[in-house]
């Protein structure tokens, strides 16, 4: 039990420790004006955000047109990586430090229509690179259970915001990893759905076949409400999937009697901190309690599907990193001699290190001469670890481990070791692989850091998941614990 | 034309890579409108500008249109076919890639049957395709009134275009200007192209070798792009076959490169060599799935194929008897074809008639004023009253010809142009007998010529009674009495 983690405060907290659920009935019986609850979330920003630096900009708050939608007054955060018309959108790059997205992401069309209201752009790694946010243009991001540790990536702000209860919730993206292990490094709840459920329409292209929009909240019942609102067939994205959305929220109270949890055995293995090991084991066992039951399954070759992840999201970057080129928007070199000068030093210039490293690996994987042996192999790498999880999935119901290695890492821990921080997505790269979903559950702390519990579900079995994992947040209260910053600034 | 010889000893070889741009309204990618002409930049949406978060969505209409060619040329429609992407930097290339067809083409396989030379000297040649497939058009650089800046439009950027690649299988430059329109010809047909190239709706890039006659190895080819007309396509495939020759047999080599045309100065010019080119890094598009055409969808768009050329020329030789020559000119364009036949939906109208005024007069005046023949002054309709006068005799051809210019320049009706001229053929033979008469009568010397065996005087008295005529005598009728008052009496 972590020293600085504190119980729910009263007053203000309890507004600001709401479930989403809690704080709409508030607001429909007129206990709480939207307008009152938006003031509180926006002070909290002002208050508490200059020690994080979770958000890049904040946004002045648009009223709902749509009063009656689920989420309608719920305020919010987009990772700086969704498009919403007249807000800048950086991406956490120089490159889009100024620039405003002049259309929206379905994401957030679809939330505005539910009500939700905006009320910044959250920090992140550039152009969602990165497993610590330390690769932002906009500068680190505290973990707001330990300033000095970082909050994970890429989704590092929308954690840390959320964690500190700046917002009740906010949009992230996971490519590799980056809802799950910022969920996990910060105690909060996130939910990467299967690849196709979200719309990426307005989503700034990382590695496309692997980007996948989810949300970061305090916990599963608040996952379900905000998923239902963001998913969704998109015609305007030909790889998001035709298929009705279930009320998430309807199923969370099934009983999860009999269900069998599938335990990676492979995953327990000594790349795994042993505290953390504990932890997890310890979840397992709570959901035990609850009626389920656990079996060891086989999930080998994680360290094939890193390799793989690391040639393929590259290889996929470097042509979609290809139009940030200085010509018709964002960043632009001084005076540039000739066309070659212009793309040469805009892009040089433009680029953080993380984002150049990753152009410059993918654009050699898709080389003559090179794609056969990276680019082939690692395709076949990737079939081969969706395979291993299809075979897993027929022995269980769901998937449970550890979705990092360790708690969160000091920042500049692994700075000068790019290979040692791509060690941090080893659980939950492979899940992305196989484009199935996947969640981050609060199930304890580990020298006062937070531990995060990783589920994983058959393609499209999103409810399965929000139901175990709201199962089991029925029976422990890591999720309603709160950092002291937190606490502490509810009382001001 | 006069043919083009290749230099002696030397064989050439060509493949023609077509670049037509798909008559679909809106964009391969993004919903934005195609029509060309518009303001720069005006039709560019968020998508093809490339903005960050924007992604491409398939237009199904140029699946259709591309799939339409692929039937009218024999190929296989493939039942699945991938878009990659095509990785380089330009200013007009918004995304910094195009979206294409690499691995699976949705046209494979196929063929064209050409003709070149007419007459006893027509010879048939089959061009086989190697593929055709599907990918987006780039914007276009525009460098002038910038003042030393490039402008760049963006307008064209995402228009859906089919690649169609031919294998080498044509050795002369005539071979490949035929290739070239009978494509062009098939895609009109289709209705799947306008065909414009000056607008650049229909581009040719020839591959081009040569090689000692005799020898099976193919020589280092040159690759001419912008070719936009197919005078322009001969003389760069000749300019460039003279080129090569001329290397090879002074000692030099052929280097493998691109190389532009310059109609100005109709020389190919240097644009980049093979070791310049661009490693273009294609991979598989993440952002589109598969296309997958079922077997019936793919039977329902044959059945949507109109008659095509080739099927048209023969049904012109079969039904008019036509020679093939003259089928081929008819039907070698839609516009052509239509033409002709609006013509002779008319009844009573001679095909054979109105394939030499099609050939004949309305060719010559369409080349004279440089107009297409849907923009022809002399419409179909028009040219049908004009025919309809000449079969029931009222004009002799040469009147008709006559009336076919007024009908060029002032417009207006066959009938009421006869009227006015006073064009009405002299058929009447009390009339044609009294001019005859009047005719041997004043000249008695050379009627007893023309008795005493000087036949050939004959024409001498037509052009005497056509002469007091003042041409509109019916000639036949004139014929007929003259033979008959000469000879007879």
């Amino acid at each position: 039990m972590s020293s600085n983690s504190q119980q729910p405060a009263s007053g203000d907290a309890e507004l600001t420790n709401s479930s989403i659920a809690q704080l709409r009935r508030r607001l429909e019986s007129g206990d709480v004006r939207a307008t009152e609850l938006i003031s509180a979330f926006a002070a909290r920003i002002e208050a508490i955000d200059p020690r994080l630096n979770s958000l890049i900009s904040r946004v002045d708050p648009v009223e709902s047109a749509d009063a009656g939608g689920r989420l309608a007054g719920i305020p919010y955060v987009h990772k700086d990586i969704f498009c919403a018309r007249g807000t800048r959108t950086t991406c956490g790059s120089r490159m889009l430090a100024d620039w405003v997205a002049p259309y929206d992401a379905t994401v957030h069309d679809k939330l505005s229509r539910s009500g939700a209201v905006l009320l910044g752009k959250a920090n992140m790694d550039e152009f969602a690179m990165g497993s610590s946010n330390e690769n932002s243009h906009f500068g680190a991001v505290a973990n707001p259970w330990d300033e000095k540790a970082v909050p994970g990536g890429s989704s590092g702000g929308s954690a840390a915001a959320v964690a500190a209860r700046l917002v009740p919730f906010a949009t992230g993206t996971d490519t590799g990893g980056s809802i799950r292990q910022p969920a996990a490094f910060c105690g909060v709840t996130g939910i990467k759905p299967t690849y196709g459920r979200v719309s990426r329409f307005g989503m700034i292209a990382y590695a496309s076949s692997f980007d996948q929009g989810g949300v970061l909240a305090k916990s599963a019942a608040d996952c379900a409400e905000v998923l239902g609102e963001m998913a969704g067939f998109d015609p305007h994205d030909s790889t998001s999937v035709d298929r009705p959305v279930p009320d998430y929220s309807a199923a969370l109270d099934d009983s999860i009697a009999g269900l069998r949890v599938g335990v990676p055995k492979q995953w327990f293995s000594e790349a795994l901190d042993p505290a953390v090991g504990d932890v997890v084991q310890a979840a397992i066992e709570e959901l035990r309690a609850a009626g389920a039951e656990p079996v060891e399954i086989d999930l080998p070759d994680a360290d094939l599907a890193l390799a793989a992840y690391y040639l393929l999201a590259p290889a996929e970057a470097s042509s979609n990193l290809s139009r940030f080129d200085g010509v018709r928007f964002g960043y632009r070199c001084e005076d540039p001699k000739d066309l070659k000068d212009l793309y040469e030093r805009s892009r040089s210039e433009g680029f953080g290190a993380e984002v150049k490293r990753r152009i410059l690996v993918g654009t050699y994987a898709l080389s003559a001469g090179y794609y056969d042996a990276f680019y082939l192999r690692a395709q076949k790498a990737r079939r081969l670890v969706a395979e291993h999880f299809e075979r897993a999935l027929e022995q269980c119901d769901v998937i449970a481990g550890p979705v990092t290695p360790t708690t969160a890492f000091d920042r500049g821990a692994h700075s000068s070791d790019p290979a040692k921080m791509y060690l941090e997505d080893i659980f939950t790269i492979p899940v992305n692989l196989a484009g199935l979903p996947g969640m981050s559950v609060p199930a304890g702390f580990v020298g006062g850091r937070p531990v995060g519990l990783q589920l994983i579900g058959r393609h499209f079995d999103e409810a399965r998941l929000l139901n175990i994992a709201h199962q089991y947040q029925q029976r422990v209260d890591w999720h309603e614990r709160m950092p002291s910053i937190a606490v502490d600034s509810s009382n001001q | 034309m006069s043919q083009y010889a290749i230099p002696s000893g030397w064989e050439t070889v060509i493949g023609l890579e077509i670049h037509a741009q798909l008559a679909t309204r809106a964009k391969i990618f993004s919903g934005a409108s195609t029509a060309f002409g518009a303001e720069p930049n005006a039709q560019a949406s968020a998508i093809d500008l490339g903005l960050p978060g924007v992604l491409p969505v398939l237009n199904e209409g140029a699946i259709r249109m591309a799939a339409l060619f692929g039937l009218a040329i024999d190929a296989q429609v493939a039942p699945v076919s991938s878009f990659d992407r095509k990785n380089y930097f330009y200013p007009d290339l918004p995304k910094g890639y195009q979206i294409t067809q690499l691995a699976r083409p949705i046209v494979v396989g196929g063929a064209v049957t050409i003709t070149t030379g007419e007459g006893k000297q027509a010879q048939e040649h089959t061009v086989r395709v190697t593929r055709a497939h599907l990918e987006e058009d780039a914007g276009k650089s525009l460098h002038e009134d910038f003042h030393g800046m490039t402008g760049i439009d963006l307008n064209r950027a995402g228009t859906p275009l089919i690649e169609i690649v031919s294998e080498p299988d044509m050795r002369s430059p005539e071979q490949a200007v035929a290739y070239a329109r009978k494509i062009h010809a098939i895609v009109q047909y289709l209705g799947i192209c306008d065909g414009n190239m000056q607008e650049g709706s229909f581009r040719v890039d020839a591959n081009v070798s040569v090689r000692p006659v005799g020898e099976e190895a193919f020589g280092t080819r040159t690759e001419v792009k912008n070719v936009n007309s197919f005078r322009f396509l001969q003389r760069a495939i000749e300019f460039e076959i003279e080129r090569q020759v001329d290397l090879l047999e002074s000692g030099g080599k052929v280097v493998q490169a691109t190389r532009l045309y310059d109609p100005d100065r109709d020389e190919t010019r240097l644009m980049r060599t093979k070791e310049e080119a661009d490693d273009y890094r294609y991979f598989p598009d993440p952002d589109l799935l598969p296309v997958v055409i079922d077997q019936a969808t793919i039977d329902g768009w044959r059945k949507e194929l109109p008659e095509l050329p080739d099927a048209k020329a023969e049904r012109y030789q079969k039904a008019f008897g036509l020679s093939a020559y003259d089928a081929g000119v008819l039907t070698s364009s839609r516009a052509t074809a239509e033409y002709f036949e609006a013509v002779i939906a008319r009844a009573g109208i001679d095909p054979k008639l109105a394939a030499n005024w099609v050939m004949g007069e309305v060719a010559a005046l369409l080349n004279r004023l440089e107009l297409e023949i849907a923009d022809c002054p002399v419409d179909a309709d028009k040219l049908a009253d004009l025919l309809e006068r000449i079969g029931d005799g009222t004009l002799s051809n040469k009147l008709g010809r006559e009336v076919f210019e007024a009908l060029a320049e002032e417009g207006g009706s066959v009938d009421a142009i006869i009227e006015a001229r006073g064009l009405k053929q002299i058929s009447d033979t009390a009339a044609i007998e009294a001019m005859v008469d009047e005719v041997i009568e004043a000249n008695p010397g050379q009627v007893e010529a023309y008795r005493g065996g000087k036949d050939k005087l004959f024409g001498f008295f037509v052009g005497q009674v056509m002469k007091a005529a003042k041409g509109k005598a019916n000639p036949k009728a004139v014929n007929d009495v003259l033979k008959r008052r000469l000879d007879g009496e």
